[in-house]
């Protein structure tokens, strides 16, 4: 390893096989308060039938033992909480402890979706403001908060886009979608129903627009752009693309995956989008807790508002609030209950913190990713020269020469303190690097990565087999990923039929 | 701003870096016509304080210090506090998807746990990394049983939760899927007749849950012969998992389709919950949602990765079983560790608690005259009663005792309005449960 690089060194780390493994019979990490009634028969309140033995294989563990286990797992993990995480399109910043101590509290956590509305004014207060503070932000008129996650989103925007067309006696037959688009994108358009129609990006990376007008005609239903673009470039004839479709009678959806390069900046609502969503677990600091939970609103323009999912918040007299389950031209419902509550509360935490000062966030963020490719433009090839926004995608160009590819490179960053960015994507780019340090990390950090990418690029250079080979520190070394999807063990099973496994 | 972490002198030296001689030079490419000059109009900035304050006074407006009997798909359980421990360490909060293996193996071991647990619970073969909820994790189960029949009609049961039945309607839309509905009969179960009746060679699943919204326990066996008879997948939906611990799984399932909130997460006004897909070896290929598997690393040591991807959204894109990335991982965190601190023993405890309480409630309750049980079906914590009146008249006074009374299923099936869903739980004691009983009867006997 370079000498120059301060960031990481190698520490011992404990082992720990499965749980299963670690099961005695007669342990237990939980005991109950004493039954307070007269116990009943299972086999007689039950019947015989319907009574279960026991669940063959169940852990029995002592609580410092399931302590120790989860602890130990946690230890092999990298995470925000440790260091930069450039996952470009992920929005990896820093996620506030406030946010987790305000979703737990009592009155917060506790509370039932079913409970009546007049005990609930609390948790719709929460969500009243959160929808104001989202509108404001995108420039929209209308939101739900119910989509549990950005693919979750799509599906809902796509489906008022269907019911909105569907209204006016044709729900059009496709959905224009760019090759660089998260693969979320086309997937969502099949579940709504529609084909899949790809655009190709011109020369510098954005939507053809010309292509694009030969493209709308009246099958189409809506074109779904990422703006900033997954290349972290901003499309700057959105307000032109908005027109083209406007005028055969399509919507723009816009994947608000990269908003954390507009918000405070400008508005999509301004920018002649239809309908959008946000990731709250990338924009609005809520946790990605190793892929979840997250949440997707959907914001779109007055049109869409009628065929919003239920339940809708809506503002009675009084300022009494309530979810009405029931509306005409409603697409139906996307997931029980009100949404995901408690990131819902999460994100509302880290708004109110910033206030309108959200802005200096959106700076930071797209000060850092232009720093990183002032620096790292020459080391490594920047195949699209048009200004980054928050992200900036090289690619490996330069070190394939050497035969080390954005997988080894990637993965020698391990080596160096840090998590990878995100490889191989967007598509449109042969082994892309797309590096997005987001606003949580300081100069000396942004630094300490930028050493570590050069350190990399002289070893790919000098010695690619370190790179090649790489990470040489991590507890487990480059996993067989075509042996484990070939035979799949996807669960642990006992000794006795181990050999099933193995078979 | 405390959440940045840069000087002033520090932006100025880094934008010098850049050779930029403003910020906002850095956002030229946005046309100048679109940039706002305003500030947003949003709360703020709040102080950690004045963060904490805001939502705790939220939290007073809501229902603390009430004793609430609703349950209906979302139910109030015991937690450790070992639980939320572990998923506020930062190496699991704060960490993405475990696509980069080496350096989340924590979370991949998790996750391997997690579906063998999920495996283990529903004597199922194998079970995915997580769904957004049980509505959604019911909707995708169907969507693979069409996947693997190539059919096109769905026969869900009546007494399956209304919401996922709702969910699965505004997914069936669109893809051209067609819902029909198999009612219950008088004893709260499904209409096995209506059901033999319904089923043709054109049925790609039958959906049923179990304990039923009503409460009651189906009986897998005959509805299964039926369905497999027919050349359907059979999927079984699961809203209280706890009764796992007690009733016999749906092995006859091809399908489980489960909501995992019982099992560590708290009701938190509807979500986040992690919902599961749990099946057979066979169909794997057609699962939805992610999966880790088993592997080694080039020095032979056992590994964990995500696999099968092939089936997923960012390989597949079009041709993807489904659009799910983002799923629930850090809830699917908390059932892993919640479940192995309760481990078999305590899993049980809590089943039979709750069985108790339940069988105790309504004897409580079937003394107040009036009041009679609406299902002979055998119920595990939930139970349906019939009272002499309105269930939401009843409900509003028993508000005035600080009681959250038992939902009103007139809402969601016009056919049982005086009806009432009752939840006990472990959590409830003897004395809310007879404190209910009084006020109840005490309601009961004011004239109307």
């Amino acid at each position: 390893m370079n000498d120059r690089i301060k960031k990481a060194s190698r520490h011992t780390n404990q082992s720990e096989g499965l749980i299963f493994e670690k099961s005695s019979p007669g342990k237990r990490a939980f005991e109950l308060p004493p039954l307070d009634v007269p116990a009943s028969d299972p086999a007689k309140a039950l019947g015989a039938n319907h009574r279960r033995a026991g669940i063959e294989g169940f852990p029995e563990v002592s609580e410092i033992e399931v302590l120790r286990h989860f602890t130990r797992l946690s230890t092999w993990n990298y995470a925000i909480d440790l260091g930069m995480y450039p996952l470009g399109s992920c929005t990896m910043k820093y996620n506030p402890r406030v946010n987790e101590f305000v979703a737990r509290l009592d009155g917060i956590a506790t509370e039932h979706p079913y409970q009546p509305q007049e005990l609930s004014q609390g948790c719709l207060k929460i969500l009243r403001l959160l929808e104001k503070c989202l509108l404001e932000i995108t420039g929209m008129d209308a939101i739900t908060l119910q989509p549990a996650a950005g693919a979750h989103g799509e599906m809902t925007g796509l489906l008022l886009i269907r019911a909105y067309l569907q209204k006016q006696g044709n729900p059009r037959k496709k959905v224009l979608i760019p090759d660089s688009a998260h693969g979320t994108n086309p997937a969502t358009a099949v579940i709504a129903g529609y084909e899949v129609e790809n655009i190709k990006s011109e020369s510098h990376g954005q939507i053809d627009v010309d292509k694009l007008r030969d493209l709308v005609t009246e099958d189409v239903a809506a074109l779904m752009i990422t703006n900033p673009s997954t290349l972290g470039i901003f499309e700057q004839r959105i307000p032109e693309i908005a027109e083209i479709l406007r005028a055969k009678g399509a919507l723009l959806y816009m994947d608000g995956a990269n908003m954390n390069a507009l918000t405070g900046v400008t508005r999509p609502g301004d920018l002649g989008v239809d309908v959008m969503h946000l990731n709250l677990h990338k924009t609005f600091s809520t946790p990605h807790g190793g892929g979840g939970p997250g949440a997707g609103p959907v914001a779109m323009k007055k049109i869409l508002e009628p065929f919003r999912p239920v339940p809708i918040l809506v503002e009675k007299e009084g300022g009494r609030l309530v979810l009405e389950p029931v509306r005409p031209d409603s697409i139906g419902r996307v997931k029980a209950f009100a949404g995901n509550f408690g990131v819902l509360v999460r994100a509302l935490a880290y708004i109110l913190a910033y206030g309108p000062g959200i802005r200096q966030a959106t700076e930071d963020a797209v000060l850092n990713a232009n720093y990183i490719r002032e620096q790292l433009e020459g080391v490594y090839e920047l195949p699209y020269s048009l200004p980054s926004m928050h992200e900036v995608v090289f690619s490996d160009a330069i070190q394939k020469r050497n035969g080390v590819s954005t997988m080894d490179i990637a993965k020698r960053l391990i080596d160096y303190g840090f998590h990878p960015y995100t490889t191989a994507f967007p598509l449109i780019v042969a082994g892309a690097m797309m590096i997005e340090p987001t606003e949580s990390e300081s100069k000396e950090e942004c630094d300490l990565f930028i050493d570590a990418m050069k350190a990399i690029a002289e070893e790919a250079a000098a010695k690619p087999e370190i790179v090649k080979t790489a990470p040489h520190t991590t507890r487990v070394r480059r996993l067989d990923e075509v042996g484990a999807a070939r035979k799949p063990i996807l669960r642990w099973k006992p000794a006795a039929h181990r050999s099933e496994a193995a078979d | 701003m405390r959440y940045l972490p840069k000087s002033p002198a520090e932006r100025q030296e880094m934008l010098a870096a850049i050779g930029a001689k403003s910020i906002d030079e850095l956002f030229s490419s946005i046309p100048e016509r679109f940039r706002l000059r305003e500030a947003l109009k949003i709360p703020g900035p709040y102080s950690e304080a004045e963060v904490i304050q805001y939502f705790k006074e939220r939290a007073a407006e809501n229902s603390n210090g009430y004793t609430s009997f609703l349950g209906a798909g979302v139910y109030n359980h015991l937690r450790s506090v070992v639980t939320d421990a572990i998923i506020q360490r930062g190496e699991f909060l704060t960490s993405y998807t475990p696509y980069q293996a080496e350096i989340t193996q924590g979370t991949l071991q998790a996750i391997f746990e997690f579906q063998t647990l999920m495996c283990q619970l529903t004597e199922q073969e194998v079970a995915n990394a997580s769904m957004y909820d049980g509505s959604t994790a019911t909707t995708e189960a169907v969507l693979m049983a069409e996947r693997l029949t190539g059919r096109r009609r769905v026969l869900v049961a009546r007494s399956v939760h209304p919401e996922y039945r709702e969910v699965l309607k505004t997914y069936a839309k669109n893809s051209g899927l067609r819902v029909e509905e198999i009612p219950f009969t008088a004893s709260g179960m499904v209409d096995a007749k209506a059901l033999q009746a319904a089923l043709k060679d054109d049925v790609a699943a039958v959906v049923v849950q179990s304990p039923n919204f009503f409460g009651a326990i189906e009986s897998y066996a005959p509805l299964a012969d039926a369905t497999h008879a027919a050349g359907a997948m059979f999927v079984v939906a699961i809203a209280e998992g706890v009764s796992l611990g007690l009733v016999r799984p749906p092995a006859e399932a091809d399908i489980v389709a489960m909501e995992s909130q019982s099992f560590g997460l708290p009701p938190s006004y509807g979500g986040p919950f992690a919902g599961v897909i749990a099946s057979r070896d066979k169909f794997v290929r057609q699962m939805p949602g992610r999966l880790a598997g088993q592997t080694t690393d080039s020095d032979g040591q056992r590994g964990f990765v995500l696999t099968l991807a092939t089936r997923e959204q960012h390989i597949r894109r079009e041709k993807a079983t489904s659009n799910i990335c983002t799923n629930q991982a850090l809830c699917a965190l908390a059932v892993t560790v919640h479940l192995t601190l309760l481990g078999k023993e305590g899993l049980r405890e809590m089943a039979e608690q709750n069985l108790s309480k339940a069988q105790f409630a309504l004897s409580e309750l079937l003394k107040i005259p009036g009041v009679r049980r609406t299902f002979e079906a055998p119920f595990f914590n939930e139970f349906t009663v019939e009272l002499p009146r309105s269930v939401k008249l009843v409900n509003a006074q028993l508000l005035r005792e600080k009681i959250i009374g038992p939902l009103a299923l007139g809402t969601a099936y016009p056919e049982l309005t005086k009806r009432a869903l009752v939840c006990v739980t472990e959590t409830t004691t003897r004395a809310e449960i007879e404190r209910f009983a009084g006020a109840l009867k005490r309601v009961l006997e004011r004239p109307v």
